[in-house]
């Protein structure tokens, strides 16, 4: 035994030197935040959780979401941000309980913040582990006013909430008729059922009238998030006879709507999404082809004239070339941007510290448009602006407001047989 | 009440029929497995979402069009459904209620866990462009695929009733259904015969569910909320009628309809179970079923 052991002094010191070296190399070569953390001998990466709906109704937005995520690091490294994080992805599977079970898994890996989790429900479900566990929470997606009315100290939102949404995009309808010079009377709400729509919904009623709009809103026709056929819910919508249609929905029952909508040759005036996915999502697109066309969204949007959103888009296409990149990529992307800088900032991984950084940061390079990302007394940013988004050509592209327009607006929608739909 | 009103629920009516013949199609399958071998299929609604993957599949892989590949995916069920019949369930005819429903019940969860490894919990649907259109006439617009598939959903029920009531095969599936011990004296193979119908509820269920592919997209999820609609359609309509089956599913299509119409469309399946609990509180037996059964 003796004789197989060969440690001596000398090789020891070589060996010793040797490590030495190596850990100095990678010290020194670490971004600031890794040389912090190598120094006190804590953890090296950020790690952080996404969690998002990759399974289930919601999983092509999940999925759309994660792929914002899945380029970070490479963005980052464009945009010479000395940080490389860990993301460890957890599916949701669109269900609050595996939200919540998902949630504590991933702080019991050593996840030291979470990023998610795009819908409402299942936000509040991660929050309140969040909460009980001392664990960020950088809200990516999600509108439901309560997760930043609650008190809770260990979250932050990065996306407007209902009311913002529904103030912005109000305020959008009344410039988008002032350009156009057409102005319907009448306007049906057709709301999905869950936590997200059941916000908007309420918000929009307590809203309207504060907000002199120049329609009436002539009914709320609420339905079932897992709706399987909406012909009944159209129907009525048609009976009223709006001029407008403002649908607050998901990616598959806005297909579902749009295709009864041409089924039962509905043709309001218009279709303005105030606030709400679907109407903008790749999915939707592709499956409605012409008839998907000139359906507006009044949505927060990726800022064309940001360098970091340009870095975004050349890698995003360059590792999804057959992915859109919309805003789901986008608040995503800026939920992993907002866990790094708050490393950068607080040089550490213990939560309170990045609590901390996070209640104090201030973003200028980011990628939606809006002002800087920087969270008040409650958690939430304010400074996220909406845009009227249109799909032309089968794509999404801001129409309003007319200094960030990358097109003409198309308004009133032409017929669902107009030539125009091609 | 406006003319409008009035047009309106006349619509609701139209499209709450065409949805129930298809309704009906899919408890047809349930009430004729009951009628003939007392044996209550609780994987009715799994049976159905395996035939709509079989439908996805083809249009997606093979770009067949569910209606061309709906007598294929009825033809390949009426062998399994025989097969699973003679190996599986025969041996339980007759033994206790409860061991033929966790039969039944292990055989859903089965079907339900496959489709979720093969095909993941994703909502999968077929994108054909009638789904965009619709026919006119005078003032009422009735949609295309419910059209196709109420239309294709009662040539099924009328293939299937002269099978019963015109074919050798289909009178002795009756007689057996009315008196087993009679049909055994008279030397008719009844163990057969039970599997020849077992067959025969799985084509109809299959051919429902490729018909179903084209009004709504298939998730693993749906088989359960399926068996629940072909139960509640089948007590309404009476176990083991095949009239109460079809009359079933057209009044819980029409209802549907109309309650989302008149109520809030959310509220719909409420009044579908209401109509079961007065059913169940006034005609046990169902609307069309005799009593006793």
């Amino acid at each position: 035994m003796t004789g197989r052991n060969t440690f001596t002094r000398r090789r020891l010191g070589r060996a010793s030197f040797g490590g030495a070296a190596l850990a100095g190399a990678t010290l020194l070569g670490a971004p600031l935040p890794l040389r912090q953390a190598f120094a006190q001998g804590a953890p090296a990466n950020l790690k952080v959780g996404l969690l998002l709906p990759t399974s289930g109704l919601q999983a092509q937005i999940g999925q759309a979401c994660r792929r914002g995520a899945d380029v970070a690091n490479d963005v980052f490294t464009d945009m010479k941000l000395p940080v490389k994080l860990e993301i460890v992805n957890y599916d949701t599977e669109t269900k609050p309980d595996v939200a919540r079970t998902q949630a504590e898994k991933a702080i019991d890996a050593g996840c030291h913040i979470l990023v998610g989790a795009f819908d409402s429900g299942q936000t509040i479900a991660i929050a309140q582990v969040c909460e009980q566990r001392g664990v960020p929470l950088v809200v990516n997606i999600a509108a439901a006013p309560q997760i930043t009315e609650q008190g809770y100290k260990f979250v932050v939102r990065n996306f407007p909430t209902a009311p913002m949404l529904i103030t912005g995009a109000l305020a959008l309808h009344k410039e988008i008729f002032k350009v156009s010079g057409k102005t319907p009377k009448t306007a049906v709400l057709m709301s999905v059922n869950d936590t997200f729509g059941t916000a908007m919904m309420n918000g929009i009623k307590a809203l309207f009238p504060k907000l002199d709009m120049p329609y009436e809103l002539v009914d709320t026709i609420s339905y079932d998030a897992a709706a399987k056929d909406l012909s009944v819910e159209v129907a009525k919508a048609k009976a009223t006879k709006a001029e407008l249609l403002l649908p607050v929905s998901r990616l598959n029952d806005a297909k579902l709507l749009v295709q009864e909508m041409v089924k039962q040759r509905w043709e309001p005036m218009g279709v303005l999404n105030p606030g709400a996915p679907g109407l903008y999502e790749q999915d939707f697109l592709k499956t409605m082809g012409k008839y998907g066309e000139f359906m507006i969204s009044n949505v927060p949007w990726l800022d064309p004239k940001s360098a970091m959103t340009a870095s975004l888009e050349k890698r995003h296409a360059a590792k999804f070339p057959n992915d859109q990149l919309d805003l789901n990529g986008g608040f995503t992307f800026e939920g992993i941007l907002i866990a790094a800088q708050a490393w950068l900032a607080a040089k550490s991984t213990k939560p309170g510290d990045l609590m901390e950084a996070l209640r104090k940061i201030k973003i200028d390079q980011h990628i939606m448009v809006g002002g800087p990302i920087q969270f008040d007394s409650k958690g939430q940013n304010v400074n996220i602006k909406a845009t009227a988004v249109e799909n032309l050509k089968r794509k999404p592209t801001v129409v309003m407001p007319l200094e960030a327009a990358a097109a003409p607006l198309v308004f009133p929608m032409p017929a669902w047989n107009d030539k125009r739909r091609t | 009440m406006t003319a409008d009103f009035f047009l309106s629920l006349a619509q609701a009516i139209s499209k709450g029929l065409l949805t129930g013949m298809v309704y009906g199609l899919m408890a047809l399958g349930l009430s004729v497995i009951f009628g003939v071998m007392r044996v209550v299929n609780f994987a009715h609604g799994e049976i159905m979402v395996v035939g709509m993957y079989l439908a996805w599949m083809g249009f997606e892989y093979l770009q067949v069009s569910p209606m061309l590949s709906l007598p294929v995916i009825a033809a390949m069920f009426f062998v399994a459904g025989y097969a699973l019949q003679r190996t599986v369930i025969s041996p339980f005819i007759g033994r206790p209620e409860h061991q033929q429903f966790l039969l039944l019940l292990a055989i859903a969860i089965l079907l339900v866990n496959a489709c979720l490894a093969i095909a993941g919990p994703d909502a999968r649907g077929v994108q054909m462009d009638s789904q965009f259109e619709s026919y006119e006439l005078g003032p009422f617009v009735f949609d295309a695929v419910r059209v196709h598939a109420a239309v294709t959903a009662v040539v099924i029920a009328g293939l299937l009733w002269l099978f019963f009531t015109r074919t050798r095969t289909g009178k002795s599936i009756r007689a057996a259904a009315d008196n087993n011990l009679g049909a055994l004296v008279v030397g008719l193979d009844v163990r057969q015969l039970y599997a020849f119908t077992f067959g025969v509820g799985a084509a109809c269920v299959g051919a429902a569910g490729a018909l179903m592919i084209t009004i709504i997209p298939v998730t693993p999820f749906l088989a359960a909320e399926y068996t629940l609609l072909a139960f509640v359609i089948v007590i309404v309509g009476g176990l083991g009628s095949m009239t109460g089956a079809l009359a079933g599913g057209l009044l819980i299509g029409v209802s549907e309809a109309v309650a989302g119409l008149l109520l809030q469309p959310s509220l719909k399946s409420m009044v579908s179970f209401g109509i079961l609990i007065l059913v169940l509180l006034l005609r046990p037996q169902g609307l069309f079923g005799k009593s006793g059964t």
